[in-house]
């Protein structure tokens, strides 16, 4: 928990509920809070509070589920709940209709996110292969996944010796549709490894 | 480019450039020191914090120039003065200065006439853009004037200390040309809910929303073209403050804003030692019920006070006013160690 980040701990009265919240002084860029029922994430942050005036916590805030963005003034008297978020290891199944499965492998829970939620991780999504899904409250709002993924590559020109120069590079698909950039050299059938952070090729790899 | 800028800018290039252990003293070809990496940028500082210390010497000039003596009270005091929304830093059993307004004004009473204090302050929980927790204030009273004496003194203090910094008669204030000959404008503060706020004083004050607006729509619109006072605050905005005499709703107290910046606070001071207690007393009470760190009430002040006669007092945010003058937006540009650098 972290709470009373400026070292001055919770306003009376808040413990008591047995449950750790917010104040607004707590506010600061990048703290998950839930309002409406809802995970949001700071995006910006001010404090303001004109001359013998109450103290003003402006923020930005952004929906974790919808990424819809808002501005939002709070008061030193407001509290917030923390958003419960958690990261769950899953490992993915298939994708069916613009929908993606992934399954806890402890509950064999099964659930769904939308191609937006699943963003860039779908270039590097094979079967089977594990991810950290974000969940709030068991509703799932993203995938990561390893730094490195290996994939087999399925479409590629044969490499023409002699009219290509050091350096050069040629485009390639891999099993996931995705297309990228890699030397030469690499042949159909082959497996290379990718970096999911930058989605550029890193290496071949031998089995 | 003139051989100085340029030694300047390849000190900076090479300074930049160079990964150098922290702490190593290493100096440029012309001679000048550059800093290692951990302190870079704290050098960096160092044209706003000269700015700063000749900024303090202007302020002092401009004071003695005008007989007022320059005092220090106590930082750590037993019994501040009751203000709901100022909280201020338990210490020892008892309190930091929110501000050195009740000893400047037992001075008053006792006869100083003329008095300026430049003195560090402490308030909980401030840290914005233009608030630090730890800030220098700098304030001054005067016996036998009200808040339209220090409208005028103040804007003379201003004037001289942008003239001493060679700005001339206008300053730029992220992107504002903020002209600074005199007269300055003046606008009340129920006047400027009627020409900027979406609602009046009065609905707004009905509404609990009177600091939000002020913030949102009023503030950003202030001393634009030339520094403007806000003036006439409703009542309950200020507990130290001098009822009007032709207008019992509003109190004599105004703002300064130079830009959109709120720069300083001043009241024709309340001398009626009754109702400073009264008022005190009602403060005190909605802290208290609020669950705020109770504070004793501040004796030997209240009962000085009706010897102070007619008083008028002014705080200005120095570090404010810093960052006017330096054109920086965030206040952690004007002090060399913000909180978070410590």
């Amino acid at each position: 928990m972290e709470n009373g980040g400026h070292g001055q701990g919770l306003p009376p009265g808040l413990s008591s509920k047995g449950v750790d919240m917010y104040a607004a002084s707590d506010l600061r860029k990048n703290l998950r809070i839930k309002l409406d029922d809802e995970p949001y994430v700071v995006t910006e942050f001010n404090f303001t509070k004109p001359g013998k005036g109450q103290a003003l916590y402006r923020c930005k805030l952004k929906n974790m589920i919808t990424g819809a963005q808002f501005e939002r003034t709070f008061r030193s008297v407001d509290v917030f709940e923390p958003a419960d978020l958690q990261e769950k290891k899953m490992q993915y199944l298939y994708e069916q209709e613009g929908k993606y499965c992934f399954m806890d492998n402890e509950t064999y829970e099964q659930v769904l996110l939308t191609e937006d939620q699943v963003g860039d991780a779908k270039n590097y999504l094979i079967e089977n292969i594990e991810a950290e899904v974000l969940l709030f409250e068991d509703r799932p709002l993203g995938v990561s996944l390893p730094n490195f993924v290996d994939v087999i590559v399925t479409k590629a020109e044969p490499w023409a010796r002699g009219d290509s120069v050091s350096g050069n590079t040629k485009p390639v698909t891999v099993q996931t549709g995705y297309v990228l950039q890699v030397p030469p050299f690499i042949e159909e059938g082959e497996k290379i490894r990718i970096d999911t952070r930058t989605g550029e090729y890193l290496t071949r790899v031998k089995d | 480019m003139p051989a100085a800028k340029a030694s300047r800018a390849r000190r900076r290039s090479r300074g930049a450039g160079v990964t150098l252990a922290a702490g190593v003293d290493v100096r440029g070809q012309d001679g000048h020191f550059i800093p290692g990496a951990e302190s870079w940028a704290l050098f960096r500082k160092r044209d706003t914090l000269r700015m700063r210390a000749a900024i303090l010497r202007e302020v002092r000039n401009f004071f003695a120039g005008r007989d007022y003596l320059e005092v220090e009270t106590p930082v750590l005091i037993p019994a501040p003065a009751p203000e709901f929304h100022i909280e201020t830093l338990p210490c020892a059993g008892w309190f930091l200065q929110p501000s050195p307004e009740l000893c400047m004004k037992r001075l008053l009473a006792a006869g100083y006439e003329r008095i300026f204090q430049i003195c560090r302050c402490f308030r909980q929980g401030e840290r914005g853009d233009r608030h630090l927790p730890e800030f220098t204030m700098l304030e001054w009273y005067r016996r036998e004037a009200d808040y339209r004496d220090l409208m005028d003194e103040c804007a003379d203090l201003i004037i001289q200390v942008a003239a001493a910094l060679g700005k001339g008669t206008s300053i730029t204030y992220q992107g504002d040309t903020v002209r600074l000959r005199k007269p300055w404008e003046g606008i009340t503060v129920a006047e400027a809910f009627a020409r900027f706020a979406p609602l009046s004083l009065t609905a707004a004050l009905a509404e609990d929303r009177f600091d939000e607006i002020l913030t949102d729509h009023v503030e950003p619109q202030l001393g634009r073209k030339g520094p403007t006072f806000l003036y006439d605050y409703p009542l309950s905005m200020a507990s130290l403050a001098r009822v009007k005499k032709d207008d019992p709703t509003v109190a004599e107290r105004f703002e300064l804003y130079v830009a959109g910046v709120e720069l300083a606070n001043a009241f024709t001071e309340l001398a009626d030692g009754e109702e400073q207690r009264r008022r005190f007393e009602r403060e005190e009470g909605e802290r208290r019920r609020a669950g705020k760190t109770p504070y004793p009430r501040p004796e030997k002040f209240l009962a000085a006070l009706p010897e102070m006669g007619l008083a008028a007092g002014i705080a200005l945010g120095f570090d404010r006013l810093v960052m006017i003058l330096a054109d920086v937006p965030r206040v952690e540009a004007v002090v060399a160690f913000p909180p978070e650098e410590l």
